[in-house]
């Protein structure tokens, strides 16, 4: 789960990361008034989206008057901005951060991350802030420090002290340094976080160490134990058919394809998905309804994929090991019973009970394309779809 | 013989009283595994299933002879779980629950680096030697005994490769689901060397997804020290970077684990590689042939 960079912020502060004073606006109104609150003499108004590049895609202004910060919060306010992380539908600004501005001597990097390799929590640092960590590692790879941190003992003073020194951090700010390094190691653990990146972490002309951008993931797997970072989740920054499915308790990532998609098992729906573009289609989605489905999960399953005005024409590939497709052949002439189906549907059954399930579908009497191959279930939709688009 | 199960595996059910619990070991028991007790904390003295249920794995190992633990409780406890067996000294700990908090498998990788015992999973169908000993979720009926080692990320995608086999006339020697978790146990390496070493393997199914590097490493290792036949298949090539694909480590992140890099590493290693899963029984037969 990802969250707005104002949210990890105050996260990051109560676990001792400093930030620059900043509040929360809905409106142009309330951007004003925060200005005010916080106080100086120049603020950034900064759109909350779940994206990184925000910055390159105009969503962050620096102002230095009322008008300019009602001006800019104006224009933000419902816009949808699109980031290389977005996609090209981009996502829409509904809330703004006002921020005083930082007196900025240097920028430097902060994250933590989870090796996989190393199956370790990893610190990893750079003296060069503000750009893609990538694009670091490309082309100035020297200036990067890795950590692995024992799980057993954490991270210790020392190790935070060596990083520290290795920013070229001034000795009299070394234990400043410590201190958010620290922070945002407790905090990734604590929140059981994936990812804390703070980038960049700016070195003030006024001697401050600060946290100028920061981004928060979670693991889903553990939010039942971490209430408190389920309730900041932000349904609008959500594709809303994945919002949906979620509700429902399916796996589904929505994408910019035509074929819609209904499989049992993560793999295999990946292999399917694959196979749609092998024989020259596009996936509208992925979608595993998981081992055990019932007729009643595989009707809502079918809902969500039809749901999707883009789909042209549907899939359902099984492979029934727990599943059964007698019991996915039952679902499947459930929702021809309760759905006004128009889209072509395409079913390739196999497993447990497939004469069963695929003698289920004949009889049915509903327009129902069986395939018995995965390939030849590919080649079908495709057909299907390219039939579908070509009529209209 | 095969590998990590066989024949005289004894196996300990953690969880078994549960609705998962029963109905895989109810399924264990009639495919012939030799399922010697359960563990359910407070349910000590007891019995289910015809077995005797104990309140914790210690006391279970002092009363049998244990050599694998199969684990179905839930997420919130799967971690202690499988720690309590490796304390204990369970020589292999299955864990086929999903959804697992990543940090606690991040203790537990820690403990088992100075463990004799070894983890599949989480988040994984089990293993299974065909005709001998099924642990974990798969359903038993579709493998036959036979010459391919398979080994996946993926549940489904294992059943395939083994119905590929099966209609291509080959039979697995041992299949291993290793689990779709960014940290888990046993990795494709573990098991491609132990695949190597058994002398009822002949060829290899290496079946991979996108996220992390652990296909690029396992093609290397191959390269290096795997002389018996392998095929491979990547799913996930029309995966998008960013999104998790169901599985929590199926997810390109960073411009890192897609697809199109693995079958990179393959074929530069040598390693025969299918865009369609339906090819794998056809390809490894042609392997074994030749």
């Amino acid at each position: 789960m990802d969250i707005h960079e104002y949210q990890a912020k105050e996260l990051l502060s109560e676990f001792g990361v400093e930030i620059s004073p900043g509040g929360l606006a809905y409106s142009p109104e309330q951007a004003v008034y925060r200005a005010k609150e916080i106080g100086g003499h120049q603020w950034v108004v900064k759109a909350q989206i779940h994206s990184g590049a925000r910055g390159k895609a105009g969503g962050i202004k620096v102002c230095s008057s009322d008008e300019e910060i009602w001006n800019a919060a104006e224009e933000l306010l419902g816009k949808r901005l699109v980031t290389h992380q977005t996609g090209p539908g981009g996502k829409v600004v509904y809330r703004l951060y006002i921020e005083q501005v930082a007196d900025i001597e240097r920028e430097i990097y902060l994250a933590l991350v989870l090796d996989r390799n190393k199956q370790r929590v990893t610190v990893v640092t750079s003296t060069e802030g503000g750009m893609d960590i990538e694009e670091v590692a490309a082309t100035k790879p020297e200036s990067i420090h890795r950590l692995e941190v024992e799980p057993a003992v954490g991270l210790r003073d020392f190790q935070a002290r060596e990083l520290a020194f290795a920013l070229n951090i001034h000795p009299e700010m070394i234990s400043q340094a410590v201190h958010c390094i620290e922070g945002a190691y407790q905090a990734f653990r604590e929140l059981d976080a994936t990812l804390v990146e703070i980038n960049p972490l700016v070195v003030t002309k006024d001697n401050h160490i600060l946290a100028l951008d920061a981004k928060m993931s979670f693991d889903d797997n553990a939010l039942f134990r971490r209430p408190k970072i389920s309730e900041l989740r932000d349904k609008s920054q959500e594709d809303s058919r994945e919002t949906a499915a979620s509700d429902r308790g399916l796996s589904y990532v929505g994408l910019d394809g035509d074929i819609g998609c209904m499989i049992n098992g993560a793999g295999l729906a990946m292999a399917t998905m694959d196979m749609i573009k092998h024989k020259g289609g596009e996936p509208a989605n992925f979608l595993d309804i998981g081992g055990g489905a019932s007729p009643d999960r595989v009707t809502k399953a079918f809902r969500l994929v039809l749901d999707d005005e883009n789909v042209k024409a549907m899939l359902v590939n099984i492979f029934a090991g727990i599943n059964r497709c007698d019991w996915i052949a039952e679902g499947v002439i459930q929702a021809f019973g309760k759905l006004d189906v128009r889209t072509p549907v395409v079913v390739r059954l196999s497993g447990t009970n497939v004469e069963k399930g695929m003698q289920m579908l004949k009889d049915s009497g509903y327009p129902v394309i069986t395939a018995d191959t995965l390939s030849e279930a590919a080649e079908k939709v495709v057909a299907e779809r390219n039939r579908v688009a070509e009529a209209s | 013989m095969s590998v990590l199960v066989g024949r005289d595996t004894k196996v300990l059910c953690q969880g078994m009283t549960g609705t998962q619990g029963t109905f895989h070991t109810r399924q264990a028991l009639d495919y012939g595994t030799q399922v010697v007790a359960g563990v359910t904390p407070g349910r000590g003295g007891s019995s289910h299933l015809g077995l005797p249920v104990y309140d914790t794995v210690d006391q279970a190992c002092q009363a049998h002879e244990v050599d694998a633990s199969v684990i179905y409780v839930p997420a919130a406890y799967a971690a202690d779980a499988i720690l309590e067996s490796v304390y204990a000294g369970v020589p292999l700990v299955v864990c086929i629950t999903e959804g697992v908090p990543i940090l606690d498998m991040v203790k537990v990788r820690a403990v088992l680096e100075h463990s004799d015992s070894l983890l599949v999973g989480p988040n994984c169908p089990g293993v299974i030697t065909p005709g001998e000993c099924k642990i974990g979720i798969m359903p038993g009926d579709i493998h036959r005994p036979g010459p391919v080692g398979i080994v996946s990320r993926s549940g489904t995608l294992t059943y395939v490769a083994v119905d590929q086999t099966v209609q291509h006339g080959l039979g697995q020697s041992t299949c291993i689901g290793i689990g779709g978790d960014p940290i888990h146990g046993l990795d494709f390496i573990d098991c491609l060397a132990l695949f190597e070493q058994d002398e009822a393997t002949q060829g290899i199914i290496l079946v991979g997804e996108i996220g992390g590097t652990a296909e690029e490493q396992a093609a290397e290792f191959i390269q290096g020290q795997v002389s018996k036949p392998v095929v491979a298949y990547v799913a996930g090539v029309t995966a998008p970077a960013g999104k998790r694909m169901g599985h929590a480590g199926a997810i390109i992140s960073g411009g890192q684990g897609t697809a199109e890099q693995k079958y990179r590493a393959f074929e530069k290693a040598g390693v025969t590689t299918s865009r369609n899963p339906a090819e794998l029984g056809a390809l490894m037969r042609a392997l074994l042939e030749h």
